[in-house]
């Protein structure tokens, strides 16, 4: 897994050892970086809706593999942007409070924080369990603003985000639609609250 | 993997990297050719599918494209010519924005060929004393070819050193004879989705139309380029005849130009008409005004690594700040 899930690192040093990157070498390796990120999220956020819809338990056990792998892209993404701006932090920080396109990716980066920390078995013990599913509900927060940022960052043609956000969506609907019927009838809220 | 045998203690997540003891095992030399394969297999699948679901091509730049050279005399560089190194002709003609080909980058070098350039003629209508239909190689030869290395600032944020080979646009312009309701010069690209297989898709309003004032198509700067590099001008650049106007963003310099029409209005030009908060009218390289989406403040010279500043006018501030006096460029942008 871990290592097939690096091969597209490999293959982008490669060509970045033998000049094939084209003229923008730099803009090209962000840009996939940065995508895969984006299907690694997706591919992680798929397994339990996977498992649900199937029975199978191995979506399950491959989730945490997607997800750290999903983060190290984030994190080299980041990277050659810092590069890219000579790591003169300034430059983010105006980046980051000026430009929606760039608070978008960078706070979804830095909602990936806290769950790849939490990636072990025993900070979900130290969590336990609840809170631990609850803090990583974000991931969805944070592949949301992470196909936000790439649906901004393109100048023209949205077909690529908007197939993202598309399999963000149905996947998060999949979830909502399989949890309803398992609450218990006594935990449902009563039809007569105020909405919240 | 569904079909692979997991007992409910098992934790790892990697089934590829699973030593399999089971008691009952028969053949343990069967059980690790098993685990290899299936080890290979899913790093392959992962590895691979991530690679073509994110791979963008770039490429090592397209074969050389293959135009005439014009032969001319060296000159030393003119008033207009930047000195700054010139964008190798592999890189100019292999990363390019024109999306009459298709969106991608490569999209233009790796389908130019499907590009007619002759026989090509220009209409040449509005505002002017005669209208007409010009071969290009009659207009072409209606001037005196000058070389022009202008710097080329794409909206992108990514820039490069074009050394252009053509006419001022003025020349042309003198010659048309405008009337004295010409106030803008409309120009309009090549409509034909056979040639241009990016116009089959709706992505922008086809064909491409682009404008500039009439005193700004009168500057000096402002260039109709025929040749790239003493070539004939590649497909992918624009050919047969494009615009070049250094000091604005790359999208204003329209390319494969087959109609010439001078106006009284100003014209509905196709960025502007995309997304009009975004790109102006007047698309003048300005570091100080970014883009909604990202900064104008730096650029990348294709070849280079790093960032460099932008400068106001895309550098050509001496020579052209002067048309836009009075105007706020925030708004004017």
């Amino acid at each position: 897994m871990t290592v097939g899930g690096l091969l597209p690192v490999a293959v982008l040093l490669l060509d970045a050892a033998t000049g094939q990157l084209g003229a923008n070498p730099i803009q090209r390796a962000t840009l996939q970086t940065g995508l895969l990120t984006l299907a690694l999220l997706v591919l992680s956020l798929a397994c339990t809706p996977l498992r649900l819809l199937t029975g199978w338990t191995w979506p399950a056990r491959i989730r945490k593999t997607l997800g750290l792998l999903a983060f190290g892209y984030a994190a080299l993404h980041f990277l050659i942007y810092l590069f890219d701006h000579g790591f003169d932090l300034s430059l983010m920080t105006e980046d980051v409070l000026e430009r929606p396109f760039i608070t978008a990716g960078f706070t979804a980066l830095l909602l990936l924080v806290p769950l790849a920390l939490t990636s072990t078995p025993r900070a979900v013990k130290r969590l336990g369990f609840q809170r631990w599913t609850r803090l990583h509900q974000l991931a969805y927060v944070a592949v949301s603003l992470g196909a936000l940022h790439y649906y901004w960052g393109v100048k023209k043609d949205h077909t690529q985000p908007l197939i993202y956000a598309a399999v963000i969506a149905g996947l998060f609907l999949i979830r909502l639609a399989r949890r309803a019927p398992n609450r218990r009838p006594g935990r449902t809220r009563p039809r007569t609250a105020a909405p919240d | 993997m569904s079909e692979h045998p997991t007992s409910p203690d098992r934790t790892d997540p990697d089934p590829g990297e699973r030593r399999i003891l089971t008691p009952g095992s028969p053949n343990p030399r069967r059980e690790f050719l098993r685990s290899a394969a299936l080890f290979t297999a899913t790093a392959g699948a992962l590895g691979g599918g991530l690679e073509l679901l994110t791979r963008r091509p770039g490429g090592p730049g397209a074969a050389e494209a293959q135009g005439a050279a014009f032969t001319r005399p060296a000159r030393p560089l003119g008033p207009y010519d930047t000195s700054e190194a010139v964008t190798p002709y592999a890189q100019a003609t292999s990363y390019n924005n024109f999306y009459e080909f298709g969106l991608d980058k490569g999209d233009p070098a790796r389908l130019a060929g499907s590009l007619k350039t002759r026989p090509w003629t220009v209409r040449i209508d509005g505002e002017v004393r005669k209208p007409m239909t010009v071969d290009i190689d009659t207009l072409q030869g209606w001037f005196p070819l000058e070389d022009r290395v202008y710097r080329m600032r794409c909206v992108e944020g990514w820039s490069m050193v074009m050394p252009w080979l053509g006419f001022p646009l003025a020349a042309l312009i003198r010659r048309l004879e405008p009337t004295s309701k010409a106030k803008y010069v409309q120009f309009t690209a090549l409509l034909d989705p056979k040639q241009f297989p990016g116009q089959r898709q709706a992505v922008l309003k086809w064909p491409y139309v682009e404008g500039l004032r009439l005193d700004e198509a009168l500057h000096p700067l402002a260039f109709m380029a025929v040749g790239l590099d003493g070539r004939v001008l590649p497909g992918q650049n624009g050919a047969p005849l494009r615009l070049a106007v250094p000091w604005k963003y790359g999208f204003k310099s329209i390319k494969s130009v087959v109609r010439i029409t001078l106006t009284e209005k100003q014209p509905q030009t196709t960025w502007a008409l995309a997304a009009p908060q975004e790109y102006g009218f007047y698309a003048n390289v300005n570091p100080a005004v970014p883009h909604p989406r990202w900064s104008q403040a730096t650029e990348r010279r294709i070849g280079e690594l790093g960032r460099r500043k932008t400068l106001p006018f895309n550098g050509y501030a001496e020579q052209v700040a002067g048309l836009y006096n009075g105007m706020d460029l925030r708004r004017y942008f």
